[in-house]
């Protein structure tokens, strides 16, 4: 019983990493760069949903909207100010960049949240299904996980802005040569893959503790989920995201608490070096 | 090496010994803990330089090196009671054999494949070293007081640290030299450049990397143990500072990657504006914002840093500055 509870515990998680994951390989498929500062927007996201909750009374999950809303925003002016000028240049510059701004939104946030811990102080009880009991703030979050995952999707194959997305990730000169605007693309691109991960943050705001730091560990989580499910591949980011929650509930029953990011990090090298394009990746 | 070259070898090491020896003509403590802090981050920074100035691999976790050599050798000297000598030395290999063995398994990775892992690498040590029994766990190690006495007492061994110090990073500078004037160092800028063409003309890129990485971990291992010796105790907190990591990446492109003389310049230029910015009540809280927009400035605008901008400016100073 023990082990079913801490499975579908975990597995509802791995929807809110995998949510978070997407993000960040929505702007590698699109224009291969690896947003450093991805754990840093994040903590954002958290710190957005607590202080609408506890400023402006905002229910959390209605605060979502809000939050998704300036993380577009966020995302346009990070790419305008920090990455459309080296888009061309070596991984090197990009990597470099957008470590800068994750720099630049912890130290700025550690000068106005201090590093001290906060929390979304939301309690919906409990529920039980049989004899398993759930928090439902999990659970809805899993939920608003796939929701804003089919959202994408939807976004994605049926609108014209989502269809330029797929005709730039797919070939950037071929798209410029039938007159899709590429810079405004790849600004929209870098927008949704801030919105997302800013929703994700909110969403984790809602069940765990978090500082301005918090967001370090979650970026190494989508970077595993997003090796494991190919970089570029959004599906394959909600399932590396399942894996990862599912083992993420799991290991706590055989071994300490602390070797999760032991573990987390193995799983990851071994992938890398088995299967570079991911489990669901071509060969 | 031609004599212009010979002035850009000598340049560095000339700073670097009369600086070293200044300190030890004028015998003073404070000073000597201030410099050991600069000599530390220019060493630091020179080594990772030759992995990422070089071959134009970045690592982001590069800390773990200067942790876990450190760390290794500070067991050596608290619970087997080595000398300082072959434990700072025990600590290089170990890190450069750690980093051999990483390097083997990762660098065949291409460039962001690659920094993803060296972010994991450093919260993964982290993990390790906090749950790892021999070395303390969370609490860490400490040096019996009485281990100072056979270096003739506690303060005659910070004044050993500082010159073995002094030393390592003299030799890390010629290293820096000699690799950049040598076939090694051509292979890794002509991986640096292209990496698909450099393994068309038959360079063996896997092996060079992995070669580079080893050297750019070696140096922090011995910096590593020297650091902790002074301090008479490590604990990991304190040996995987991932904000060190990151300010060793801001040095060496404030200085100017890829040469020899930039890393020094831009790890003592980025020491000297922490000194500022942490003593001024606007920026105290700031510093890590304020390194960040450094680094974000330099990458959209000067992406050669300091001597990179020299020498595109004066083309005369390029033989002098290597």
């Amino acid at each position: 019983m023990q082990f079913l509870a801490s499975l579908i515990d975990g597995l509802l998680l791995g929807f809110v990493y995998g949510l978070a994951a997407m993000g960040l390989t929505l702007i590698w498929g699109v224009m291969s760069v690896i947003n450093l500062a991805h754990g840093a927007v994040m903590a954002l996201g958290m710190f957005g949903t607590y202080l609408m909750f506890t400023y402006l009374g905002v229910n959390p999950y209605l605060a979502l909207l809000g939050v998704a809303g300036l993380g577009l925003l966020l995302g346009f002016l990070m790419y305008t100010v920090a990455v459309h000028r080296i888009i061309n240049a070596p991984h090197l510059s990009s990597l470099l960049a957008t470590f800068a701004v994750n720099l630049i939104i912890v130290g700025v946030g550690t000068a106005v949240f201090t590093t001290s811990p906060h929390n979304v102080d939301f309690s919906m009880g409990s529920l039980s299904l049989g004899r398993i009991i759930l928090p439902p703030t999990r659970l809805l979050a899993a939920l608003a996980a796939v929701g804003f995952t089919a959202a994408l999707y939807l976004f994605l194959c049926f609108t014209r802005p989502g269809k330029a997305i797929r005709a730039v990730a797919n070939n950037r000169t071929a798209a410029e040569l039938m007159g899709i605007p590429s810079a405004q693309v790849l600004a929209l691109s870098f927008g949704l893959g801030t919105m997302l991960a800013m929703v994700a943050g909110g969403l984790i705001a809602t069940f765990f503790p978090f500082t301005i730091l918090s967001g370090g560990p979650y970026e190494l989580k989508s970077f595993v989920i997003c090796v494991l499910g190919g970089l570029g591949q959004p599906l394959g980011a909600l399932v590396g995201g399942l894996i990862l929650g599912g083992l993420e509930g799991l290991i706590p029953i055989f071994m300490p608490v602390s070797w999760v990011p032991v573990v987390e990090f193995g799983l990851f090298v071994l992938v890398l070096l088995i299967r570079p394009n991911g489990l669901l990746g071509a060969k | 090496m031609g004599m212009g070259r010979r002035t850009g070898f000598w340049l560095p090491v000339v700073i670097i010994f009369f600086w070293g020896l200044a300190v030890l003509v004028l015998q003073d403590d404070t000073l000597r803990e201030k410099v050991f802090t600069l000599f530390m981050f220019v060493g630091l920074a020179s080594s990772l330089n030759l992995l990422l100035g070089y071959s134009g691999y970045i690592s982001f976790g590069h800390i773990v090196f200067f942790g876990l050599g450190g760390y290794s050798g500070f067991y050596l000297i608290s619970q087997h009671h080595w000398s300082i000598y072959p434990a700072m030395l025990a600590g290089g290999v170990l890190s450069a054999t750690l980093a051999g063995l990483l390097g083997l398994a990762v660098l065949r990775l291409r460039g962001a494949y690659f920094a993803l892992a060296t972010i994991g690498i450093n919260e993964a040590a982290r993990a390790l070293v906090g749950n790892f029994g021999p070395f303390g766990g969370a609490t860490g190690l400490y040096v019996n007081f009485a281990t100072y006495q056979q270096y003739g007492g506690a303060g005659k061994a910070l004044w050993l640290t500082f010159i073995l110090l002094w030393l390592t990073i003299l030799i890390i500078l010629t290293v820096s030299f000699m690799i950049k004037d040598s076939r090694f160092g051509l292979g890794l800028m002509a991986i640096r450049e292209d990496e698909d063409a450099a393994l068309v003309m038959g360079v063996g890129a896997a092996r060079l990397k992995t070669l580079a990485y080893m050297f750019s971990a070696f140096f922090p291992g011995i910096i590593g143990t020297l650091y902790f010796f002074k301090n008479g105790n490590v604990e990991p907190g304190d040996a995987f500072q991932l904000q060190m990591s990151i300010e060793m990446l801001v040095m060496v492109m404030l200085g100017g990657q890829g040469t020899v003389l930039g890393p020094l310049l831009g790890a003592v230029t980025y020491q000297g504006l922490r000194g500022y910015l942490l003593t001024s009540p606007i920026f105290k809280n700031l510093h890590l914002a304020m390194a960040g927009l450094i680094l974000l400035l330099i990458i959209l605008f000067v992406p050669t840093g300091g001597i990179g901008w020299l020498r595109e400016r004066l083309p005369r100073l390029r033989k002098v500055l290597e």
